[in-house]
């Protein structure tokens, strides 16, 4: 029984009874009733005015539109055709991403299984926006029979409402970093449950210094630099805290001079810092220069905090600070990585010709992080091979004949 | 080096803004480079800043130190055996509290500065004093920060003391009878801590309906006004209340940490706090850290001289306030003026009463 059920608020209400959810016939990954309704999704997100306030929904619409789906769709064949999503999948969204739980969900859906949702208890208007949306859709005759497969909810912390859609769950997939994970945990799950967790981790950006001396578009870099960055206040996880530059002293100090005078006008009336996020930075500076030995970077004013280190100890994440705070370091090639890279590091962004470089790097020293490799600007972009998982593949089960 | 003798000679409200200007940049200058030769975490933040101390034409230009670091790092700028006193801010288990270290020289300096300006509201004859907290604070030592610290300080300024609380917060009613009883007709001084006061002394006698009559008291408050924020209790409302229950008239608040003990800033006749010549306050914005404009909000430098024996002597807190003038309050001391808006938001907990004041959340 669902206990304390008015502490539940249905954002999206699928099944009226969530005990018949482990009996609903489990879809293959990219059916085609799943990829029918996010294309509808798409079309209703996209054409609702309000969407446009929202950038975070446009891009979900975007992602969800019919032809980006078969191309992920496409990517994934030879690989799914004996596959069936493992049931019902559980989701915790994080609670600072409003729009997370979104393709948490559609991750899911995808992979085959049904999906109860919980979105951040926060009342960011994107939620109930996408929800809207759905709800719409599912009000259509095709759709309805489908509307069983998904119920998004907000609730205050409650072990008790966890520990039941635990119970019922086939897949746990936890956002929001080690503390919630840890709270999660403490309900458990049916015995051949399988569960991903998305832990706190952080990224760092490697650059070319010749190829930044040497860019054509540093508006477009500076763009992209942001939406990496500040568009989240440097909290997400795929955010890079330590700028790596790549090149000889005299070049990284071009690169990083013509990159940070882009990135300063790029910051002009867009972000604003705030009493408390400037202190932070300059004790987080100061913590820098008292126990790193670093130099800390003159700059105009408090946007950009640069912090520069001229070796890279192991604990250097442990210094980070959020609102617009690097580390920089500079060395001809990327060997100083070893040195800190642990499981807690997700995404290197990088800028110049030097992915093989970085990824061949990560792979013959078999380092134990980094699981994505993407271009600036592209971080916080949804793909279904997140955080070192094959979203897709987790999700479903193998019947293998 | 800094001659405390001859600085501690000057009136603390008598120097003009050029004056003063001249005066603390000197001193501050000299201990700048004291601290730089004798504190290695200092040096190594204005070797970061890549900062020369030498070339300052301003103490407005010195690099200041965030308050937090004192609570992460152990800043000293003598050796460990010359520490005669260690003081700490208020802190609750598990919150990481301020570390101070002083010498002898430097906690002596701290009660003759004090002194000073405490002695030009109050006076320099000692009247009885009733503190406006629980005896226990200085017996135990557990609880012995900030609070305690306070306490001591301003027991120098009276005699024949009193705690108005019992050791178990209870007001102590037969004591505060016979002690006002004996005094009767004289000055009496009363010092607590903001919320202590409203909490425990306020409250208590509009609920037990006893009315002692303090309008010859003078109190002298400090501590932070975040708990009665949080409560809508403003200044003017806090010395209304205060005088319908006891008549009092002369309410003093005071701004002050412990991180720069000593050279606090007391409110004047007219309800503004005060520089004195031994400190000043710089408000900065927080996009540059730039020099706010007279009457804007910014977040609150402090200088002080007294910091030889750790390199407090410039910190940014993280109060915000506004300064509304310099050399013409209406009271007629000169220096700047200032008013005191409370902490940033969502920065850690500090102060000396506001720790206490969580239980009461």
């Amino acid at each position: 029984m669902l206990p304390n059920s008015n502490e539940i608020q249905y954002l999206c209400r699928g099944t009226a009874d969530f005990e018949l959810l482990p009996s609903l016939p489990k879809l293959t990954p990219f059916s085609q009733q799943a990829c029918d309704f996010l294309a509808e999704l798409s079309s209703e997100i996209m054409k609702n005015p309000e969407s446009r306030q929202y950038p975070d929904v446009i891009t979900f619409g975007f992602f969800c539109r019919k032809g980006n789906v078969s191309r992920l769709k496409e990517a994934y064949q030879g690989k799914i055709e004996n596959r069936l999503g493992r049931g019902v999948s559980f989701h915790i969204a994080p609670s600072n991403v409003p729009i997370n739980f979104a393709y948490s969900m559609v991750a899911a859906f995808l992979a085959g299984n049904a999906c109860i949702v919980r979105a951040s208890a926060k009342p960011f208007r994107q939620i109930d926006l996408v929800c809207e949306c759905m709800n719409r859709v599912f009000a259509q005759d095709r759709f309805k029979s489908l509307h069983d497969y998904i119920t998004v909810v907000r609730y205050p912390r409650s072990k008790e409402i966890n520990d039941y859609f635990s119970s019922l769950s086939d897949v746990r997939v936890i956002w929001g970093g080690d503390a919630t994970i840890s709270e999660i945990r403490q309900s458990p799950l049916p015995p051949r449950s399988i569960e991903i967790a998305f832990a706190d981790r952080y990224s760092i950006a490697v650059f070319d210094a010749k190829a930044m001396c040497a860019a054509e578009n540093m508006t477009q870099i500076a763009r992209d630099f942001y939406n990496d960055t500040y568009l989240y206040d440097q909290n997400a996880c795929s955010s890079p805290r330590l700028i790596y530059w790549l090149g000889s002293e005299e070049e990284a100090q071009q690169a990083s001079e013509r990159f940070w005078t882009a990135i300063h006008e790029s910051l002009q009336g867009k972000y604003t810092v705030e009493p408390v996020i400037a202190v932070d930075k300059y004790t987080a500076a100061c913590r820098c220069a008292i126990d790193l030995g670093a130099e800390i970077k003159p700059w105009r004013d408090n946007l950009i905090s640069r912090i520069r280190v001229s070796h890279l100890r192991a604990d250097v994440i442990d210094y980070r600070c959020a609102g617009g705070s690097f580390f920089e370091y500079a060395a001809t090639d990327l060997n100083a990585l070893r040195d800190i890279i642990t499981r807690k590091y997700q995404t290197i962004s990088y800028f110049g010709e030097i992915k093989d470089k970085i990824a061949e790097f990560i792979l013959s020293n078999g380092l134990s992080g980094v699981d994505r490799i993407v271009p600036i600007g592209k971080t916080a972009d949804f793909t279904l091979v997140w955080d070192g998982y094959d979203l897709i593949s987790q999700m479903s089960r193998i019947i293998d004949f | 080096m800094v001659n405390y003798d001859e600085i501690l000679s000057i009136p603390p409200y008598s120097m003009d803004k050029d004056q003063k200007h001249t005066f603390l940049t000197g001193v501050l200058k000299e201990l700048s480079a004291h601290h730089y030769e004798n504190c290695e975490g200092y040096r190594r933040i204005i070797d970061g800043l890549s900062y020369d101390i030498a070339a300052t034409e301003s103490y407005y230009d010195l690099p200041c130190l965030p308050v937090r670091l004192f609570k992460e790092y152990e800043l000293r700028s003598i050796a460990e055996d010359s520490v005669v006193k260690t003081m700490t801010s208020s802190g609750t288990t598990g919150q990481q509290v301020s570390k101070i270290f002083l010498d002898r020289e430097a906690s002596a300096n701290q009660t003759k500065t004090l002194t000073k300006i405490v002695s030009s509201y109050l006076g320099s004859t000692r009247l009885p004093m009733i503190i406006l907290d629980t005896s226990a604070i200085v017996k135990n030592r557990a609880m012995f920060s900030a609070r305690g610290a306070g306490i001591l300080g301003f027991q120098m300024f009276g005699r024949d003391k009193i705690y108005a609380l019992n050791e178990n917060m209870e007001l102590d009613v037969e004591g505060l009878t016979a002690f006002l009883e004996k005094h009767k007709g004289e000055d009496i001084f009363l010092f607590g801590f903001t919320f202590m006061i409203w909490q425990h002394f306020y409250e208590e006698l509009k609920k037990s309906g006893y009315r002692p009559d303090l309008s010859r008291g003078i109190l002298i408050h400090g501590g932070g006004w975040k708990k009665l924020v949080d409560k809508k209790v403003s200044p003017a409302e806090f010395k209304a209340a205060l005088r319908d229950v006891c008549g009092i008239q002369r309410v003093y608040d005071y701004y002050g940490m412990v991180e720069q003990t000593g050279t606090i800033y007391m409110e004047c006749e007219c309800g503004h706090l005060h520089a004195s010549i031994f400190s000043d306050v710089i408000t900065r914005r927080a996009s540059d850290f730039s020099v706010c404009e007279k009457g804007e909000k910014g977040l609150i430098e402090v200088v002080s001289v007294l910091p030889k024996s750790y390199p407090g002597h410039a910190l940014l807190t993280e109060d915000e306030g506004i300064v509304l003038g310099e050399d013409d309050c209406p009271c007629g001391r000169k220096g700047k003026y200032f008013s005191i808006l409370g902490r940033i938001k969502n920065a850690e907990v500090r102060g000396c009463s506001d720790t206490y004041a969580t239980k009461f959340k």
